[in-house]
Order: structure tokens, then C-alpha cells, then sequence
């Protein structure tokens, strides 16, 4: 009777019913698919930065600008195995990943496999360059420390390298030739990373970073260091004293800004964080109002029909209606012409960023990656609507509550 | 003075006075009424004798100032809103001379609703909707609305909504106001067949005919009861259950 009595209630006047039920209908689905975008648009800005790599800080040795302690400018710094321990005590910092490579920045190596070669840039790596780096093992494995510890003479390629020097075939286990040293394949990667980045990943070779110092001659060399930072922590300090310890232990002026390089990741993805942080909260500013709107006009078109069925809730009354009755029954028919036009706002915004999402997928270089919203936001919105659903119902409860049965009843 | 147990109505100097800004109007000026259990009483008088307002102190729609109203022996005064809901709904039943039906319910939802206010499972409610129905002739026409029903069909579809919480007192203002000579009468049968039966019914008329078919007719003038000795009946219809004793 219950179910009934909402539904013989709200379909006394369809087309009524169906205009207010847009104006929630409306601002529901505005709030699902602006909150959706702006998650693609952040998710398409992440993935154009590179996965991973987003709070992370690269530092490299440079030459020294001033004299310092008796020592000549032009000195070329170099960077140690000590200075891993001491970067890793650094609060903030939790990944730290020392990285060398064969030759200068743009130098390829000669490698070659039985009859093939090919030229590729040969890296010395540790395991926490995962942690750093948005690469991801498609075959085998990356390096791990025993592999570090025992020096051992194995790599991991890159896809490029593998199609290269075996073709399509299983490169495990394989052998490789670099500067007259054998490594064994165990590992092929590629990077999460779009474009050039990606390119480079897979072009290169990753051998230990331990076996590299031992075998290509740079004991106790750290060519520079890929730094992971702890969500949360502001990047522009952390890299301020990961320098001020580097400066201190190599032996450089403090003035001297010359000597060590370095590039924020982390400051700089933390600005587009917050750019999109602020983002989202307008969004759900606009929408929130748009729905308040929807919901005003409910409350407003209850109101109207509280007036209109005096006699009515005068006739309930006569037969025993308390207005705790009268009130409740206000507000469920509230409830449900809020929460049901708003629920079909849900889904069809839902769906209106499924089919966005498909037409973006098609595209890699899209600003929008994934537009689509979370669970969490729907149930959040739900749960919105349900609150202001009631509050809709309030006002014209409270009004239909105030009927006086003998007022409503007088014959006329 | 302790509430006879034979009396389902007794006012005692009950009035009642509406103020609108200065001005004071007098609706009821120390109205005495006895009804006694199975009477059927017919209050007469024109209009601004107070009866409405009567029949709203008598229903518990509405206050009354001083005085007091005991239904069925109990103290009717300063009910809070939920206990005059509960006890309308337990202790009164209304017929109004404008059937006031849900025009969107069916016969059957519109008996059932005071059941449904009562707390009544749906199951029973259908139930007793459906067989005080059939004792006002009108259980083919369960499933019919109000826009689909007779004047006559509808005022008995508002007596049988009346009837489904077995009240102490049924209260009709004007019922057959709306409802030419034919149908009045027979819904005047009907309530001679309710009243015999047990009930107490209290029927607000300006109708002689109507009015004269009840044991008893109290008028009403500017607020004061002008013939309502309760011991007397005005048509020398005695009261089912003889004599009362005297107050």
C-alpha cells in the first residue's frame, strides 16, 4: 500500500513529476560526468608525465664553478657509493637509485649476439630503479640484489633490443657481447612512459649496477641518482637538501651552483597536482549547486502539491494521521522522486563517460585518458543525493504537518 | 462526579471561544451533553449555532477552552497532537456531508486507511476493509474509485471507513447534504441498522426529516443547547436502553 500510495501520489501529475525530476536528473548527471572528466583529464596529464616517475627527483655531477678549500674550478665532481647511504637518510626521500651509463648521454655501445649487433645504450641499475622509473618487465625478471652482491654478468633488455638482436625469439637465457664482456639475458622491459622516453627505455641494456663499476672500470662511481620522495612531502625542500648533503661531502663551494645538476619531477607534478586538485573541487562546486537547484525545484513542486492536497492530509488526519505521518509520508515521496530521477543520472552519466572513455582509448596521445568515475564518488554523490532528497522534503512536510483537519475539511 | 459508565459522550460547561485580534466570538457557551451508548442523536441548528465546532471538539479536531469532555469515560482535555491522532483513530469514526474520499484510492484503500494509521498489517487490513464494505452493500465495488461511485455509494464508502476501526462514536456533519431524498433515506437505514446494532451515532443536520429519525434531536442556538435535557427526547422516541439516572 505503501509503494503504491508514493507512486499514485507523484503519478497524479506526470508531466510535473517528469520536469522536476529533470532539474535533479540533470544535476546529478552534470556532477558525474564534470567529476569524471576532470579525473581523465588528470589521468591523461599523469600518463604524459610517466606513470611512476611522478615524484621523483634526478640529481647529476657537474663541474664546479668556484674554488673551495684550496681546489681549482673546472673540477669535474664525482659522485660515490657513500652518497647512496647518506641520500637514503634523507627524510622524504624513500627511494634512492644510483644509475651509470657506458659513455656520454647520447653514446650508443656496439652489442652484439652471435652474427647480430646492433647499438644500444648499456645501463648500470639497481632494483629500485622500479621504483623510480615507469618500466615494466614483459619477460623474466629485472635485476635483484643478489645479482648485485654476486656481480653477476646478466641483463635485461629493452623490447627494441631484443627485436633487434634476437628477433621474435625468447631471449632468455640468451647471450650478449658489450665492450668484449658476455652477459646473460634474463629480463626484457618496456616503459610505461609515451614517446621518446619510451624509446630510449626500450633501446637500452640494464646489467647490475655492481657489475657494471667491476667490468666497464668505474669502481666506486655513481653516475647520478634517480630519487623516489614519499607522497605527501613538499619536493622543493627534499631537493634542496639532497644538494646541500651532496655539496657537503664533495667538497664544493656552497655558492656553487654550477657543480651538481639537478630536475624536480616531483615539483613540478605536484603543481599539476594542485592545479587539478583545485580543479576537482570546482567541479564539484558547480555540480553540487546544479543539484541544489534540481533539489530546490523538488522542494519547491512539493510544496505546491502540499497546498494542493490540504484536503487530503486534512482527511488523513480525521482518521488518525499523527503528523509524524504526514511528515514522513512528505518526505519519502521526496526521497524517492529525488533519488530515483537522481539514480538515472548516476547511470547515464556513468554511461556518457563509458563512451567518452572508448573514443579516447582509440587515441594514445589524448589529453583525456580513462574518463570515468570512481566508486567512491559515486556512492558519495549518492549519498548527497539521498541528504538533500530529505531536505527537499523538509520544508513541505513541515507545511503539510500544519494542516488543520477542521480548516481542510470545512464544507464549502 | 464520576463518569457514568452508560455515557459515551458528556460534556460538562464545555466552551469555546475564537479570538481574532480584539475581538472575541463565543462558538460555545457552557454546552451540557449527555449522549448515552447506542443512542443515535441529531444536532440541529443554523449556521453559526456552533455546531460544526461541536462536532470538532466531539471528534478531537478541535480544543475547547473550559469545561470538560469525557468519550467514553475518559477525559478529553489538552490531548497532545500524537494522542488526539490515536485516540480519533481508535474512539471516532466520521461521515462528512462531502464524503472526503481519496479520489485516487480505491473503495477498498479508502476503508483501509485509518486501519493503515493504526499500525493494521496490510493483509488484515484488506480484510476488515473488505468486509465493512460488504456490510454497507458495497463489496462489488471494492476495486472502484470515488469518481466511479455514486453520491449514495460514496457517502456509504465513508461510513464504512468510519466503521473498519470500530469506534465508541460515529460522528456524521451534514451526511446527507450532497445526496438527494431517495439516497438520504436509505443512508438514513443504514445508520438506524448501525445504531441498532450497538452503535452510538451523532448525526449534525439542518434537515427536519433527517433529524427526526434519531431518538433525540439537540438544537442548537448562538452557542447554547436550547432543548437538550437529556433525560427528555424531543420526539418521544425512548432511548434503547430505557431511562438514565439523573445527573
Amino acid at each position: 500500500m505503501l509503494g503504491g500510495e508514493l507512486a499514485a501520489t507523484l503519478g497524479r501529475n506526470k508531466l510535473r513529476t517528469l520536469l522536476t525530476a529533470c532539474g535533479v536528473f540533470w544535476g546529478v548527471y552534470m556532477l558525474v560526468v564534470m567529476v569524471g572528466i576532470g579525473k581523465g583529464l588528470q589521468r591523461g596529464t599523469d600518463r604524459n608525465l610517466g606513470g611512476l616517475s611522478r615524484r621523483a627527483i634526478f640529481v647529476w655531477s657537474q663541474r664546479t664553478s668556484k674554488p673551495h678549500r684550496g681546489l681549482q674550478p673546472g673540477r669535474y665532481v664525482r659522485f660515490q657509493n657513500d652518497d647512496i647511504t647518506v641520500l637514503e637518510r634523507i627524510p622524504g626521500v624513500i627511494h634512492v637509485a644510483p644509475r651509470l651509463r657506458l659513455g656520454g648521454w647520447s653514446d650508443a655501445q656496439n652489442v652484439t649476439a652471435g652474427a647480430r649487433s646492433g647499438l644500444f645504450s648499456v645501463r648500470g641499475d639497481t632494483p629500485a630503479l622500479l621504483q623510480v622509473e615507469p618500466v615494466e618487465v614483459t619477460r623474466g625478471r629485472f635485476v635483484n640484489p643478489r645479482d648485485l652482491t654476486e656481480r653477476r654478468k646478466v641483463a635485461v633488455i629493452g623490447a627494441d633490443v631484443r627485436a633487434i638482436l634476437f628477433e621474435d625469439a625468447d631471449p632468455i637465457g640468451r647471450c650478449l657481447r658489450i665492450r668484449g664482456v658476455n652477459f646473460q639475458v634474463i629480463g626484457e622491459v618496456v616503459s610505461y612512459r609515451p614517446g621518446n622516453e619510451a624509446e630510449h627505455v626500450r633501446a637500452s641494456i640494464f646489467v647490475p649496477f655492481s657489475t657494471f663499476q667491476a667490468v666497464f672500470d668505474a669502481p666506486n662511481r655513481v653516475g647520478w641518482f634517480a630519487l623516489g620522495l614519499a607522497p605527501g612531502v613538499p619536493a622543493e625542500p627534499v631537493e634542496q637538501k639532497i644538494r646541500a648533503a651532496l655539496v657537503a661531502r664533495h667538497r664544493i663551494h656552497p655558492e656553487d651552483k654550477d657543480a651538481i645538476g639537478s630536475f624536480n619531477v616531483a615539483e613540478r607534478f605536484d603543481r599539476v597536482e594542485s592545479l587539478f586538485r583545485g580543479l576537482e573541487v570546482f567541479l564539484w562546486f558547480v555540480g553540487t549547486l546544479t543539484l541544489l537547484a534540481g533539489v530546490l525545484g523538488v522542494s519547491n513542486i512539493l510544496l505546491i502539491t502540499v497546498k494542493e492536497r490540504t484536503r487530503e492530509f486534512g482527511i488523513r488526519k480525521a482518521v488518525g494521521a499523527t503528523s509524524a505521518n504526514i511528515v514522513s509520508m512528505v518526505v519519502r515521496e521526496a526521497l524517492l522522486l529525488t533519488t530515483l530521477s537522481g539514480y538515472v543520472g548516476l547511470v547515464a552519466g556513468v554511461g556518457t563517460l563509458e563512451v567518452l572513455s572508448m573514443v579516447v582509448s582509440r587515441r594514445d596521445e589524448a589529453p583525456l585518458a580513462q574518463p570515468e568515475v570512481e566508486f567512491g564518488v559515486a556512492v558519495t554523490a549518492m549519498l548527497v543525493l539521498v541528504a538533500t532528497g530529505v531536505m527537499a522534503g523538509i520544508i513541505p512536510a513541515w507545511h503539510a504537518a500544519r494542516i488543520d483537519p477542521v480548516e481542510a475539511l470545512r464544507n464549502e | 462526579m464520576s463518569p457514568s459508565p452508560g455515557a459515551v459522550v458528556r460534556l460538562e460547561a464545555v466552551s469555546k471561544t475564537y479570538r481574532s485580534g480584539k475581538e472575541a466570538l463565543a462558538v460555545l457557551k457552557n454546552v451540557d451533553l449527555r449522549v448515552e451508548r447506542g443512542e443515535m442523536v441529531a444536532i440541529m441548528g443554523s449556521s453559526g449555532s456552533g455546531k460544526s465546532t461541536l462536532l470538532n471538539i466531539l471528534g478531537i479536531l478541535d480544543r475547547y477552552d473550559s469545561g470538560a469532555y469525557y468519550l467514553d469515560g475518559r477525559l478529553i482535555r489538552n490531548l497532545g497532537e500524537r494522542e488526539a491522532a490515536r485516540f480519533r483513530n481508535r474512539f471516532v469514526g466520521f461521515v462528512f456531508q462531502a464524503f472526503n474520499l481519496l479520489a485516487f484510492k480505491t473503495a477498498l484503500e479508502n476503508v483501509a486507511l485509518p486501519l493503515y494509521y493504526r499500525g493494521v498489517g496490510r493483509r488484515a487490513r484488506t480484510r476488515d476493509a473488505l468486509e465493512y464494505l460488504e456490510r454497507v452493500g458495497l463489496s462489488g465495488r471494492a476495486h472502484h474509485r470515488p469518481a466511479e461511485l455514486s453520491g449514495g455509494e460514496r457517502q456509504r464508502v465513508a461510513v464504512a471507513r468510519a466503521l473498519v476501526t470500530q469506534p465508541e462514536l460515529l460522528l456524521a456533519d451534514e451526511p446527507t447534504g450532497a445526496l438527494d431524498t431517495q439516497t438520504s433515506y436509505e443512508l438514513m437505514d443504514l445508520f438506524e441498522e448501525l445504531n441498532a446494532a450497538g452503535l452510538t451515532v451523532l448525526i449534525v443536520t439542518h434537515e427536519h426529516d433527517i433529524a427526526e429519525r434519531a431518538h433525540r434531536i439537540v438544537r442548537l442556538r448562538d452557542g447554547r443547547i436550547e432543548h437538550g435535557d437529556p433525560t427528555t427526547t424531543d420526539e418521544g422516541h425512548p432511548p434503547p436502553n430505557g431511562g438514565f439516572p439523573p445527573c
